[in-house]
């Protein structure tokens, strides 16, 4: 699958999209493909404090619960109510469902991160299971 | 449905609703005498604490209740219908004579307050049952407190902390093999321990080099299954106690796989340190449907100061006592003093057995678990080419190719008559198919079991569809989990 | 062995088909230093019917036949026969945890009429599948509310259960959660001036038990209005489950943990008992314990599932909401029998004849000694104090066949000599007068058990 170029993804299968000093963050959709069918979202507070690489919620499935990792450092500003009663939008359209926006601590932060084609490359090594 | 399904047919089967469904003002069940004191105004009484209503509950028959639980009951399959290959469960007979010496007067109305002295029953009762499993365990004392396998883990782990908190240094993490049940580092994390995963090497034990890399002083203990969830007997035990009590720490073992060891060998005698048992696996007492159990605590003397309080004692005129004078204990687990009803049938269990039967039970159950590994052989994937004792861990790998699941191979099982074996656990292996006879199963129903899963290893090969719709005999097929995790519906609501 | 299926013959075909020569080949993965070579210590293989013998009689030893007035936590109920013709059906007793769910709708959607009936009398919005007993029901439902608020500090109310307070000592140990107790007062309600003083905003939660220990009916809405003020839950432990048949549930609590042992589960010297945590819907996915859901199959039928399964530890792992694995299930079944055989007209007329019994004793007490906490309603147990040390009065009691009130010196020394006194339908009032009576004869010049005629033994 071709990944959107307009943001920059993780090992962990989350993806950031930021503009300027704030971002988006949600889940790949080689990550909900993974998880099978989602139930239940758990994410922080507006105002929690998120930290780089660190655990800020989970994502479960009938049978099992993933950790979401942070691809950024920042504050919570909104996260997206519809998921509490309709979690299945993350599998319908995991690129087009944003978990939760942030004010970005340190963007340059991002530039660690994975650009589409190195996600793609990274998922298809990872991949064959 | 195939004609090579041997175990189990069709047959007609009765419906039945909800009891509120069925409920109806002005029916009842019940009959009190009428009463020999004055009638009381409970609105006087009580007040405003007086309860108006309740609701929604039912109102039926006797003869409504007896047959909607044998209906309901008839929807299950259970030990008395035939075999469960479940891993680590040790699903055996319950023997009846258990059910009944429960149930004799003294023993099943004993109040656990009423005085020691009309209690000696009880007490010689908890006695005798502790003797008999600190000479199974190969251990110096036990406490019975715990109520279930889980229950017994954090008891010992609390007094694995309590000890290292008396040696001056309670420690900080736990070892747990990558194999481990659930309730392993579930457990480590309610005594405020950090779990630190200890990987398994490519025979399925327990990796002795990384052992050694990470033992430390901030280890408290192992928490080790042996036989593990693989059937694996770990060979190497006497060096994983002596690479733990080397640096002050300590082996737990999760008694869970008993089944493969009593009579045979006592985790006492090869350096386990504290252990728990499970009452309603290698000891007879009954599933009942996902509980009672009882997960009495086995220890070394060192542990002894710290055992949950109180703890039975011989007093000077020779009778029983409870002893609460403990001042190192861990304190109280549970209310009273533990699930006596699975005394009871524990006890019964060791002396229908006694040490011959208890030692042909063990023999029977590892031939058993050897007789359909090799019957299995071939037909699916084995990960571990190790000898293995009462259980046996196979994995979907052939199938897969298929697209057909250890799952699904599950589901299918039902069909041919059985309840499933344990599926997807241990994690270790990926798509995994976990069987544990035990010594219940003939060597008829062991035939028939190894029949059914060759037959649907050719059907995987020969009608995948088959296997991947299955079950199609039962009433309800394939229940849809998400939705019930999505929009959870908890209880029944009166229409409005 | 009885118990084991397999004729020599079959062993030899057995192990002729592995390609071994003997068993003892199987156990070579043991190694030979630790393999035994001796038979256990255990006692001899014995005769089923000898196996009965040594039973009944430890059950002579145990108090058979005698009179009761014990409570504080375990009571004597009649259990209707059909509970046990019930679950003593195979596929129920010998039925696996239900993970299977087409195999297993019997036991699932039993489960699911106890979750609704334990809502339904309890006031609340969900229950789960069972816990061990009341006493860690509390214990976990103290943690979840830790959980939810995110605070460590807990106030416990002294009128609670002091063996339930133990056990909740022992599980806040490591969790770095600081207990302080509050008192009761001459009421023997919790003191809300000691409440008060003791609830910060660091506080997750009060925990109370209504009835208390005492048999006392608590104030749960002046309760519940000072812990939501300091933004902490209330949790309500419920000891004796009869009383919802007539006292009105603590519909103000976050969570309740139930002791449902009442409800037909027999008193068996301590357990199995049977415990139930139920709250309120938004706070389900942090409620320990197994729950069932309804949903359907494939073909629309409907049909029942455990779920929200990733809250166990099955799955969770060390981040489980509890570490609970087995539970209480086939308990739960009894108890589920038991609310469904009185149901709804049912569990008041038994709530009520309790309340008559204790009322009776309670007014024939105040005869001889105070019967104290009289500033609050109850249930069917209450407080005596008398001149005679109870446990004097218990032996007297005992000669006769008679279990006394318990002592209450061990756990409320300031309450001098005091003891707890339970009545229920099955008390005779036969039973209680002559009780009474000897209470009454300190010099012991009445009649022993073999001259008096007139105790009766009372029907189980």
């Amino acid at each position: 699958m071709a990944y959107p170029t307009d943001r920059k993804y993780t090992k962990e299968h989350e993806w950031i999209q930021s503009s300027g000093t704030t971002a988006t963050i949600g889940i790949t959709d080689y990550a909900q493909e993974s998880l099978g069918d989602i139930v239940f979202v758990e994410l922080p507070k507006v105002g929690a404090e998120l930290a780089i690489g660190k655990t800020f919620g989970t994502v479960e499935s009938v049978k099992a619960v993933s950790d979401l990792y942070a691809p950024a450092s920042g504050t919570v500003t909104e996260t997206n109510a519809d998921l509490a009663t309709s979690p299945e939008k993350v599998n319908k359209d995991a690129h087009g469902s944003w978990m939760l926006k942030i004010m970005l601590k340190n963007p340059g932060e991002l530039d660690g991160l994975l650009s589409a084609a190195d996600y793609e490359k990274f998922v298809a090594e990872e991949g064959g299971h | 449905m195939k004609d090579r399904i041997r175990k189990a047919t069709r047959h007609v089967n009765q419906n039945e609703g909800l009891i509120f469904e069925k409920s109806s003002s002005g029916k009842a069940a019940w009959k009190l005498p009428p009463l020999d004191v004055p009638e009381v105004d409970a609105s006087r009484l009580l007040g405003s604490s007086e309860r108006k209503d309740l609701g929604s509950m039912p109102e039926v028959s006797e003869i409504e209740i007896i047959r909607h639980f044998t209906r309901l009951s008839t929807w299950n399959y259970a030990i008395d219908l035939g075999m469960y290959p479940l891993g680590s469960c040790t699903m055996k007979y319950n023997p009846r004579v258990n059910e009944a010496v429960a149930r004799v007067e003294g023993i099943a109305n004993g109040h656990p307050y009423q005085p020691e002295k009309i209690s000696q029953g009880a007490l010689n009762i908890l006695k005798k049952l502790s003797e008999c499993l600190i000479e199974i365990t190969g251990m110096d004392a036990i406490t019975m407190q715990p109520a279930a396998g889980a229950h017994g883990e954090m008891t010992g782990l609390l007094m694995v902390r309590a000890y290292h908190q008396s040696q001056g240094n309670a420690r900080k993490k736990i070892l747990i093999p990558d194999s481990a049940h659930g309730t392993n580092p579930a457990t480590a994390a309610m005594v405020n321990y950090a779990v630190e995963n200890l990987k398994s090497d490519a025979r399925g034990m327990v990796d002795i080099g990384a052992l050694e890399a990470q033992m430390s002083e901030d280890v408290a203990a192992l928490m080790l299954t042996n036989p593990n969830t693989l059937g694996v007997f770990e060979q190497d035990i006497h060096k994983i106690a002596d690479i733990l009590h080397a640096k002050g720490g300590l082996l737990y073992m999760d008694g869970a796989n008993m089944n493969a060891l009593v009579g045979k060998v006592r985790p006492g005698d090869f350096g386990v340190d504290v252990m728990h048992l499970n009452l309603h696996k290698t000891f007879s007492t009954p599933h009942g449907g996902g509980g009672p159990g009882s997960g009495p605590v086995a220890i070394k003397k060192i542990l002894e100061p710290f055992l949950p309080t109180p703890v039975v004692v011989t007093k000077s005129d020779g009778t029983l006592g409870f002893d609460y004078n403990r001042p190192h204990s861990v304190g109280r687990v549970r209310a009273f003093y533990g699930n006596f009803g699975m005394f009871v049938r524990a006890l019964a269990y060791i002396q229908a057995n006694g040490p011959d039967g208890l030692r042909q039970t063990t023999e029977d159950a590892v031939l058993n678990a050897n007789y359909i590994r090799k019957g299995l052989e071939g037909a699916y994937d084995l990960p571990y080419s190790t000898a293995t004792m009462h259980e046996v861990v196979f994995s979907d790998k052939l199938q897969a190719k298929k697209g057909v699941r250890t799952m699904d191979i599950a589901k299918r099982l039902i069909d041919y008559g059985f309840h499933p074996y344990t599926t997807a656990f241990p994690l270790i292996v990926p798509g995994a198919l976990m069987i544990e006879p035990t010594e219940s199963e003939s060597k008829e129903e062991m035939d028939l079991f190894i029949d059914a899963m060759k037959s649907i290893a050719e059907e995987v090969e020969e009608d995948p569809q088959t296997v991947l719709d299955a079950p199609h005999s039962t009433r309800v097929s394939r229940l849809d989990e998400t939705a019930a995790a999505r929009k959870p519906v908890l209880r029944w609501k009166p229409p409005v | 062995m009885r118990y084991l299926p397999k004729s020599p013959a079959d062993r030899e075909a057995m192990l002729k088909a592995i390609g071994l020569g003997s068993v003892d080949e199987l156990f070579a993965p043991i190694p030979a230093e630790y393999r035994l070579s001796r038979d256990l210590k255990v006692p001899r293989q014995m005769a089923e019917s000898e196996i009965v013998d040594y039973f009944r009689q430890r059950s002579r030893e145990n108090g058979e036949g005698y009179t009761s007035f014990l409570g504080a936590g375990a009571y004597a109920h009649y259990r209707p026969v059909i509970i046990d013709s019930l679950i003593s059906r195979g596929e129920f007793l010998t039925a696996y945890t239900p993970y299977q769910a087409e195999i297993s709708q019997g036991t699932l959607q039993s489960i699911f009429e106890f979750q609704t009936m334990i809502c339904e009398l309890t006031g609340m919005e969900v229950a789960n599948a069972s816990m061990y007993d009341g006493s860690t029901a509390a214990a976990e439902a103290v943690m979840m509310a830790v959980r939810l608020t995110g605070r460590r500090s807990v106030v416990v109310a002294r009128s609670l259960h002091p063996e339930y307070r133990e056990v909740l000592a022992t599980y806040a140990t490591h969790q770095g959660m600081p207990l302080s107790v509050a008192g009761f007062g001459d009421d023997g309600r919790l003191n809300l001036k000691e409440l008060g003083k003791s609830i910060t905003l660091e506080t997750a939660c009060v925990l109370i038990q209504s009835p208390n220990f005492f048999g006392t009916i608590e104030d749960v809405a002046a309760v519940a209005a000072v812990a939501h003020k300091h933004g902490a839950m209330l949790v309500v432990s419920i000891a004796e489950a009869v009383s919802l048949g007539i006292v009105e549930p603590p519909r103000e609590a976050d969570v309740i943990a139930m002791e449902a042992q009442s409800f037909g589960v027999p008193l068996g010297f301590g357990g199995p008992y049977c415990g139930v945590i139920a709250t309120r819907e938004k706070y389900v996915r942090q409620m320990p314990g197994r729950l069932v859901g309804q949903t359907v199959d494939k073909q629309g039928r409907r049909g029942f599932v455990l779920t929200l399964a990733t809250r166990e530890q099955h799955i969770r792992r060390e981040k489980a909401t509890s570490n609970i694995c087995t539970n209480q299930a086939l308990v739960a079944l009894m108890v589920n029998i038991f609310m469904t055989v009185y149901g709804k007209v049912g569990l008041k007329e038994l709530a009520k004849q309790n309340l008559a019994k204790a009322a009776y004793a309670a007014t024939q007490f105040a005869k001889q000694g105070k019967v104290l906490f009289a500033g609050a309603p109850r249930f069917n147990e209450f407080v005596v104090q008398t001149s005679e040390d109870p446990h004097a009065i218990n032996s007297r009691l005992l000669r006769h066949k008679i279990v006394g009130g318990l002592p209450l010196n061990k756990f409320y020394p300031e309450l001098g000599n005091a003891a707890l006194w339970c009545c229920t339908e099955l008390t005779t009032r036969n039973s209680t007068d002559t009780a009474l009576r000897l209470v009454a004869d300190h010099d012991g010049s009445a009649p022993s058990a073999k001259e008096e005629a007139g105790v009766e033994e009372v029907a189980r």
